[in-house]
């Protein structure tokens, strides 16, 4: 019987998982060595996407979570009134274009295994995506419209959530690291190091649950080298650039069909694709990268030149327009593209939430439902078992030998 | 000299400084001088003397910084020289590099990116991505530097807490009023009020004065007993600074032949108009600077020109990879190296110690960044200028540094992020509805230095206010810090530009919507 | 009242010949003065103000003057988002105010 839980980690998916265990009665206490909604949930774009993933268990989490914000929403609104900052969601829309003669037919045959699993996904005309947004190069030869799609401000829905889980009698407390893991068993203070995980020892006092879980993004791995235990999730850097404002001339999320390519990839070396949307206080966004260079923070000028090149073949008119500012984050990826939601089958009392790669501010929610039904042993509203770090895609990746490999 | 003697002699007198690795003497080195004021011309000079081959950038369209800002060719004047101090200082370091085959003076030169050594894949320290044109042109030409040494001297820009109205048009900050008087003859209001804190409201008073305009007052924020503590207490070492203080006897004469009040321990807490600022409220403050109740003035004015000190301007240095010190300057060792081998910085960034400061510090760092050593012989005197001048720095911001009290003149819709028009109520009504502890978050959610000016003006205030200090290890990490200051786009730059201007185009069909 | 240039005959420095430009602003013809900046060309006229804020609609002009605060920008030669304090005015200069609206969404 889970009482008391553990989440390691402030981001959005440990606010999703704190505020949905407060809610169902279990005392929550999050730690977080930062600051709150500060890691990767701050370096994003708030994307609730159902146009970047092919039919499989990723998509379809996708598709129930896109369900749940809504409902969210309004929620997290008449519980926090209007003094809260909006979350700022919207059914903004996909639009994801071909932007070559030999990219047309496979993003149209993408869309109809989309549609076959039950997202709307609308293979459009070349003049009806021009309709949609007359500003987009009119040279693209394939478009797919995905009404579905949605943004929301994922700094501010996180600290939602977070605040919300408080006023459940969750407990935040950030600047406290974890330092290890406390296991039951006799004899030596940290316990028998193949006992039952009852709590964590931290930079400030230990503190005791009956779960713990690491829900902390790209370092969740880290975390979990604390209590002994292997986590294969790997950090995969992606550069945003932000223009001034300007007159609103993108009126949905753009890409191009490249961005999905993309995702699915574990290839080093530098990719990008171009996605592009307009913000509400009335800048243009410009991304993705995907690089694997560790945790280096630091400007790399081709990664940024590149993603500016891409957005130009979008929308040509954005030449003229001034980025003023470039950020980066680190998503968290897994070897096999899908996160890891469950308990440790390694190590029981430890529990897992990370992995979600570029995803995370959308899944969090349908994540949270899926771990609150397995801790409280609930029905769970969708299968869970693709995402249980058992499963047989990351079974080499656990073994100590892949630590040399990876 | 070695690099291996250079490391171990002692430094005399001051405070020991950590030494970096010396670089390696060797012939033609190249030196790149990002910022054309007194520090980066010294250390222009100094690295030509010592043989290297410079370029000077400035993103300006004349050399001279902020200091030595002057009126641009197609306005010459008989005698320009009155408005300034040490002028034939200025014009004799112009001139010789203009002359100068070895040293390339670029001007309309923006730096907008630095990347770091291994960063970019590069054996050099740096490189550094500069666009030349006219400020936010559309089709710069761009060029990439990859020096063998890098000096930085960027210099400060003007530090104006906010208060209610000061987003009024005619409020300014005092730099504004400077820069405006010297670069343009432009009087910026005819009745003008003058406050803050630190020694430069006495120039910028001066040079609106000389526009024709009235200066009804220079309000000193700092209370006279901390003025007196702050620049007496050492007076022999005021001797050594003779020449600040024969500039500073120059202004207050000024003052005394035009009738300037100059009044210590009062602010402006208010600005007040509709449209434009047609009165201040002045107030009398304490010594934390808290205004103290019943001693409101009204003031009718059309301008006021408010500076509370400088912030340095670090995106450069951050993005370099260059450590800060705790009070958030460029650390640097007594040949200015900065943390990064090959790097170098030079006035202001290093401490806010003014012209004399800058312009010893920058011979130093162009003769050390060409190859040379803090301890020859031929920089004595610049190390000597440079002890006294920075100790001088440290009594200025002991004297006229700003105090916590201020942010008592807030009112609740005062704006503090002008580009994002976020008011002080709902910086305190978002912390205390998210709990939020980190600057990012509240960024974020608040949107406040998340503008155009990225947090130039507001950035440290927002930090004050939300009582944030980043995260843990910020003050020897900044490159991965999530100070105010770090700014990797150092400058806004085109899309176009950024891309190359041909970058990867799709064929295009005839369309009336179709774009080039 | 308010900002104006220092007229040359009375200027203690004794400007030697200076070239007269003209520009437009939003359509307007104004004069200037070859050297001058966008922001000095249109102070020199008494203006304070050349562009409304986003959300509240207020007026700003010049701020820092300088080119760190960005409160000056203009439209120049169909080049958005210029800072007036920083770029010389040229002979026949077409420049245009900027009043940036957030998307509709937003507002």
């Amino acid at each position: 019987m889970i009482s008391d839980v553990v989440i390691v980690g402030a981001g959005i998916v440990g606010a999703a998982c704190a505020r949905a265990l407060a809610v169902a009665g279990v005392r929550v206490t999050v730690l977080e060595r930062g600051a709150a909604a500060s890691g990767t949930s701050a370096k994003g774009e708030g994307n609730l996407l159902v146009s970047d993933k092919g039919p499989g268990a990723e998509l379809d989490l996708a598709v129930y979570a896109s369900s749940l914000w809504p409902t969210l929403v309004a929620e997290l609104a008449d519980e926090l009134g209007p003094g809260f900052p909006s979350l700022e969601y919207e059914r903004k829309g996909g639009l994801v274009v071909a932007t070559t003669d030999a990219g047309a037919e496979p993003l149209l045959a993408f869309a109809s295994t989309q549609r076959e699993v039950g997202v709307d996904a609308r293979a459009v005309s070349v003049t009806d995506a021009l309709a949609l947004e007359p500003w987009l190069n009119p040279a693209i030869t394939a478009a797919v419209h995905y009404p579905d799609d949605a943004q929301v401000q994922p700094v501010i829905a996180a600290e939602a959530l977070l605040a919300s889980a408080r006023r459940h009698g969750a407990i935040v407390r950030t600047g406290v690291t974890v330092t290890g893991a406390i296991r039951a068993g006799s004899g030596a203070p940290a316990g028998d190091p193949s006992g039952r995980i009852t709590g964590v020892t931290t930079t400030e006092a230990d503190v005791r649950a009956d779960a713990v879980l690491i829900a902390a993004g790209p370092w969740s791995g880290e975390v979990a080298g604390t209590m002994g235990v292997r986590l294969p999730v790997k950090p995969r850097r992606g550069m945003v650039l932000v223009t001034t404002r300007m007159p609103h001339r993108v009126f949905h999320k753009v890409y191009d069909g490249d961005y999905f390519g993309a995702t699915q990839s574990s290839d080093a070396a530098l990719q990008t694709s171009s996605v592009v949307e307009s913000t509400a206080a009335g800048t243009v966004l410009l991304g993705s990268s995907r690089e694997q260079v560790g945790f280096d923070e630091r400007l790399r000028v081709d990664v940024i030149r590149e993603v500016a090149g891409k957005a130009l073949r979008l929308f040509p008119f954005l030449a003229d327009a001034s980025i003023m500012r470039t950020y980066g984050g680190f998503r968290p990826f897994m070897p096999d593209h899908l996160p890891v939601i469950g308990e440790d089958h390694r190590a029981p009392g430890l529990w897992h939430a990370s992995g979600h790669e570029g995803a995370g501010i959308g899944l969090s929610l349908a994540t949270a439902e899926l771990l609150v039904a397995a801790m409280l042993d609930t029905p769970s509203p969708l299968d869970a078992a693709p995402f249980g770090l058992d499963r047989a895609s990351l079974a080499r990746h656990l073994s100590p030998e892949s630590e040399e490999a990876a | 000299m070695s690099p291996a003697s250079a490391a171990s002699a002692a430094t005399p007198a001051s405070a020991a400084r950590t030494v970096y690795a010396a670089t390696p003497a060797s012939a033609a080195r190249t030196v790149l001088v990002i910022g054309a004021g007194p520090a980066g011309l010294a250390a222009a000079k100094a690295a030509r003397e010592r043989g290297a081959s410079v370029t000077l950038l400035d993103a300006a369209d004349a050399t001279g910084g902020q200091y030595w800002r002057h009126l641009p060719a197609s306005r010459p004047s008989a005698n320009e020289r009155a408005l300034h101090h040490g002028w034939s200082t200025y014009t004799a370091l112009h001139d010789e590099l203009d002359r100068d085959p070895g040293c390339e003076v670029v001007l309309g030169a923006q730096v907008w990116a630095i990347e770091q050594a291994d960063a970019a894949g590069q054996p050099a320290p740096v490189a550094v991505h500069v666009l030349v044109g006219p400020p936010d042109g559309t089709a710069r030409r761009g060029r990439t530097f990859r020096p063998d040494a890098l000096v930085l001297a960027t210099g400060a820009h003007d530090r104006t807490l906010p208060f209610p109205g000061w987003d009024l048009p005619g409020v300014f900050t005092a730099g504004a009023a400077q820069a405006f008087a010297k670069g343009e003859r432009v009087a910026l209001g005819e009745r003008v009020v003058i406050a803050g804190a630190g020694p430069f409201l006495l120039p910028v008073a001066a040079s609106v004065a000389a526009t024709g305009a009235k200066v009804l007052g220079v309000y000193e924020a700092s209370r006279v007993s901390a003025l007196v503590k702050g620049w007496l207490p050492k007076p022999w070492q005021l001797v050594g600074a003779a020449k600040k203080g024969g500039e500073l006897a120059g202004y207050v004469g000024t003052h005394l032949r035009h009738r300037i009040p100059y009044v210590t321990g009062r602010a402006v807490v208010a600005a007040h108009g509709t449209d434009r600022v047609e009165a201040v409220t002045v107030a009398e403050v304490d010594a934390d600077w808290s205004p103290i109740a019943g001693t409101e003035r009204r003031i009718e004015v059309d301008a006021v020109c408010v500076s509370h000190g400088f912030t340095p301007r670090l995106e450069l240095p951050i993005a370099a990879g260059c450590e800060l010190t705790p009070d958030r300057f460029v650390r640097v060792d007594d040949g200015q190296g900065t943390s990064v081998p090959g790097v170098y910085a030079a006035g202001e960034i290093t401490g806010i110690g003014g012209v004399d400061a800058a312009l010893a510090e920058g011979e130093i760092a162009g003769h050390v960044a060409a190859g040379g050593s803090p301890r020859d012989a031929d920089l004595a005197a610049a190390v000597g200028a440079r002890r006294t001048f920075t100790g001088f720095a440290a009594r200025i911001e002991a004297a006229h540094g700003i105090r916590q009290g201020w942010t008592s003149w807030l009112e609740d819709d005062t704006v503090v992020c002008r580009c994002e028009e976020v008011p002080y109520g709902r910086l305190r009504e978002t912390r205390e509805a998210t709990c939020a502890s980190g600057l990012r978050s509240m960024k974020l959610t608040t949107r406040a230095g998340l503008g155009i000016c990225q947090g130039r003006i507001c950035g440290r205030t927002v930090e004050q206010l939300i009582g944030a200090t980043g995260e843990a290890g910020e003050a020897s990490a900044p490159a991965t810090s999530v100070t105010t200051d770090r700014r990797p786009i150092a400058s806004p730059l085109r899309i176009g530009e950024l891309a190359g201007r041909d970058p990867n185009t799709i064929t295009h069909r005839a369309s009336e919507k179709g774009h080039p | 009242m308010g900002a104006r240039m220092m007229p040359s005959r009375h200027d203690p420095i004794r400007p030697r010949g200076e070239q007269p430009i003209g520009i437009s602003i939003d359509g307007e013809p104004v004069a200037g003065v070859e050297g001058q900046t966008i922001a000095g060309v249109v102070l020199a006229t008494g203006r304070l103000a050349w562009r409304k804020t986003s959300v509240d609609g207020r007026p700003r002009g010049l701020f820092c003057g300088i080119g760190v605060c960005f409160d000056c920008i203009v439209t120049v030669n169909g080049e958005r988002d210029v800072r007036a304090c920083q770029r010389r005015a040229t002979d026949g200069d077409v420049v245009e105010t900027q009043h940036d609206e957030l998307p509709e969404a937003a507002r």
